[in-house]
């Protein structure tokens, strides 16, 4: 029998997957998976310093912290491959790790200095923690799963085209740099909602493994996106539920496991269906 | 009085210090097939992009009397055809509906009639069929008559194509020249950059010769000249049918 609360978990990190999917089919598509990546190791700072200044743990605050040291991490890489002879594959693992070391350090410092640090719970946005979530913070994971995905449809034609072909789109008049920065807005957003649940090590594997899984099912973008949405879904699902019965286990490790059977069934039924 | 089809003054093209289009003045009257020729690393491509604002220049550059930005709707282009990933997850027929976006507008989806016309203009490249096909299954002819469906689906006035024959199979390529008859007969105007010299002459109307500098452009009895061609390929060759007969082997 499942207890309200699951339910309510289950169904909101459900949403969390199903907006995960698409958004995730997107950035693998663009080539932003390893931005993700270093976004989400780039979001601790940000959480850490968000905790330090309110002193407490308000999820809201917390993820706003989140989100703004990801984009600064962006923007660092962007400047480090624009103006330094860094190619951009050494510059995401730099931004990576510097940012996430220097998060690690203010989380430690946290908990040894502050009294509300050691249950501050910290550590359950680093490795993802789905038990325990409340009502307010998953309907306010939920409500922002549902407004990216609201964007994602409304623009779909426009970010179909910009990521096919940005030189025609912008020979057709497209604002294709803003449409990119708000592409990787999406991105950053899904990232940081996915860190209570996923955790910011693994997180970034919640928007590339459901959308890769899709993948191997269809040639087609609009399927890709419903697809990679359902399988997404349904990992967020299974993960949290079998999560919930394996409470030793980090949520996050849990949930990327599930995503990546769905991953090796698809490619399996692929390599059997199609050859 | 009709303003020039493309009016070019003083156009600099620099990439990472190096400069590519050393100031170009330039003007074209249509209808006309226009074939922009020269060497490789000439900066034709870059000429292309340069007018259409995809990449950083100098100077001033109208089309149909206007700036590109206010002409956006009347443009057609054809980029190069190893610019996309071809394994992208989109059909032929998707990509030709793309052509219509730029009528459409944002938010607004393509209909039935968007459909339409992204179908009829598949059937002008000889693509029936193939609506359903994922791009990276078709051969490399198919791939740029996808392309030149597209641009036949934005319903423009002014095309600019960047080599639509390079790797092309013969078939293909007597339908791009048929298409570029029609499109010249229906009073549209189309740039080319074209690579063959042994077709310059007989399938276009005007020439533009371009090595980082333009070295000429005009009527193709005028400006297709031994001398010019001299110069535009560095005096490589010694007379036209030596260029012609060079440029067939080198592609």
């Amino acid at each position: 029998m499942l207890r309200y609360n699951t339910l309510i978990v289950l169904l909101g990190v459900g949403l969390l997957g199903a907006a995960a999917g698409p958004i995730g089919a997107l950035a693998v598509l663009r080539r932003r998976a390893l931005v993700g990546d270093a976004l989400a190791h780039a979001t601790l700072p940000g959480l850490c310093l968000a905790f330090l200044i309110i002193g407490e743990r308000s999820m809201p605050a917390l993820l706003l912290g989140a989100l703004a040291s990801g984009l600064l991490g962006v923007t660092v890489l962007a400047l480090l491959s624009r103006y330094t002879r860094i190619k951009e594959d050494a510059a995401i693992a730099i931004v990576l790790s510097v940012f996430f070391g220097a998060g690690l350090v203010l989380s430690r410092w946290i908990q040894n200095h502050t009294t509300t640090g050691s249950k501050a719970g910290l550590d359950s946005y680093i490795l993802g923690k789905t038990a325990g979530l409340l009502l307010d913070d998953v309907l306010l994971l939920a409500g922002l799963a549902v407004l990216v995905l609201v964007v994602l449809l409304a623009l779909y034609k426009e970010f179909q085209l910009l990521i096919f072909d940005r030189d025609f789109a912008r020979v057709q008049g497209w604002p294709v740099a803003r449409l990119d920065l708000l592409l990787l807005g999406l991105i950053a957003v899904l990232v940081v909602i996915g860190l209570p649940a996923v955790g910011v090590i693994l997180v970034a594997s919640l928007l590339i493994l459901p959308a890769v899984a899709a993948r191997m099912w269809t040639d087609r973008l609009h399927r890709l996106l419903v697809l990679s949405g359902l399988i997404g879904a349904l990992t967020g699902v299974v993960g949290a539920a079998l999560s919930a019965s394996l409470p030793r286990a980090p949520a996050g490790a849990v949930i990327v496991l599930v995503a990546m059977a769905f991953f090796v069934v698809s490619a399996v039924a692929r390599r059997l269906l199609w050859g | 009085m009709v303003p020039p089809v493309l009016e070019v003054d003083d156009l600099n093209t620099t990439y990472q210090r190096r400069v590519v289009l050393d100031a170009i003045d330039l003007s074209v009257d249509g209808p006309a097939l226009v074939a922009i020729v020269g060497p490789n690393g000439a900066g034709k491509s870059t000429f292309l992009k340069s007018i259409l604002g995809l990449v950083p220049c100098t100077g001033s550059v109208r089309v149909l009397g206007q700036p590109i930005d206010s002409v956006r709707r009347r443009i057609g282009y054809v980029p190069q055809r190893e610019s996309v990933d071809w394994d992208f997850p989109v059909s032929v027929g998707d990509v030709a509906l793309m052509g219509t976006y730029g009528r459409l507008g944002w938010f607004r989806r393509p209909g039935a009639a968007e459909r339409r016309v992204a179908q009829e203009c598949l059937s002008r490249v000889g693509l029936d069929g193939l609506e359903d096909r994922q791009i990276g299954r078709l051969s490399g002819g198919q791939q740029q008559r996808t392309f030149l469906a597209r641009a036949l689906a934005q319903q423009a006035d002014v095309y600019f194509m960047d080599e639509p024959m390079a790797g092309v199979d013969a078939s293909t390529q007597a339908v791009i020249f048929d298409l570029l008859d029609e499109l010249r007969d229906a009073g549209k105007t189309v740039f080319v950059v074209h690579h063959d010299l042994r077709t310059v002459a007989s399938r276009f109307d005007r020439v533009v010769m371009l090595n980082r500098r333009l070295i000429a452009a005009g009527p193709m009895a005028e400006v297709f000249t031994t001398e010019n061609l001299q110069q535009t390929y560095d005096s490589q060759f010694v007379t036209l049918d030596e260029a012609i007969a060079c440029s067939a082997t080198t592609r």
